[in-house]
């Protein structure tokens, strides 16, 4: 067996269960070709029903829902849930790049992160409203917590 | 005070009168997701018998009366939506004093309801109506934590 990098069982990985982590993966492959929906609608609705999250991105010429530069950067937001659910055995070390960018370069107060999870919430339940079960709920809701503790980890 | 545009207006009393014809779907729908999603609010519902497991809450009676009972509670801050703070005094002393509900769990319950919601309206839930339908929730929360001390 190879040597443990230091964050091998860290508590963050021990607390999303097999079942969890088997949820989130059936349920992202699942919905994998609306991707790209899902992006511009999550993303469109942070701007839109948070709008103090708009101080982000104040250089942009369109913040309105469906732009397009909102449309491409909500690809970007789902581009990096999908690597996530591909590096949910090992969260911490498989988002440290993306956690140096939030922290030194986009230095997004962590707390927007609740928000985004909260608005990828309601659009998943909003286009797969059979699919999106209490127990999926639970399992994405564990899921984007501590991909968000992941992405804040570098910040401090 | 809280001002109401008239699309806020609209889209809240909207929304509740599409919920209305669905009830009991509905209400028990947004509770038991919220037992499931965050099982420390079973804290409150010691007397409702078996909670044990995502089957047995959606298959408790007294999990779906209950929804009923909260649904009706929105239902008058949606026809007192000019002075939610007063209409609801009295249940904010009752879930304070009496019930002795952590406020921080009516926004656990509120995000439960927006999801039941969004997954009910489809494409119909826009950044717009969602906006408008959380501002309402957040009204609500804010008028039943006003009389905790």
């Amino acid at each position: 067996m190879g040597g443990t990098s230091d964050h091998r069982g860290h508590p963050l990985e021990m607390s999303l269960s097999a079942k969890d982590k088997a949820l989130v993966r059936g349920f992202w492959a699942k919905i994998a070709p609306k991707a790209d929906e899902i992006g511009n609608e999550a993303f469109s609705r942070l701007l839109h029903v948070y709008p103090q999250t708009k101080t982000y991105f104040s250089h942009w010429s369109d913040l309105k829902p469906g732009s397009p530069p909102v449309r491409k950067h909500g690809l970007k937001v789902v581009g990096g849930l999908s690597f996530a659910v591909d590096k949910i055995d090992d969260l911490i070390g498989g988002m440290l790049t993306l956690s140096e960018l939030h922290a030194f370069q986009l230095r997004v107060d962590p707390a927007n992160f609740k928000l985004l999870q909260h608005c990828i919430m309601v659009v998943l339940s909003m286009l797969f409203p059979n699919d999106f079960t209490a127990e999926v709920h639970l399992a994405m809701d564990k899921f984007l917590s501590r991909l968000a503790l992941a992405l804040s980890d570098k910040y401090r | 005070m809280v001002v109401w545009t008239d699309f806020e207006t609209a889209t809240i009393k909207d929304i509740f009168s599409k919920l209305d014809s669905e009830v009991v779907g509905f209400s028990s729908r947004f509770l038991y997701r919220c037992l499931i999603v965050y099982p420390w609010t079973q804290r409150y519902f010691a007397k409702f018998g078996n909670l044990y497991n995502a089957a047995a809450i959606m298959g408790n009676p007294m999990v779906a009366a209950h929804g009923k009972t909260v649904v009706q509670g929105l239902e008058l801050a949606v026809k007192n939506m000019d002075n939610i703070k007063a209409t609801y005094a009295d249940l904010s002393v009752l879930h304070s004093e009496k019930l002795r509900v952590d406020p921080d769990n009516f926004k656990l319950l509120a995000d439960c309801i927006t999801i039941v919601v969004a997954a009910q309206m489809g494409a119909g839930f826009t950044p717009e109506v969602q906006a408008a339908f959380q501002k309402f929730l957040a009204v609500v929360i804010s008028a039943l934590g006003k009389q905790y001390h």
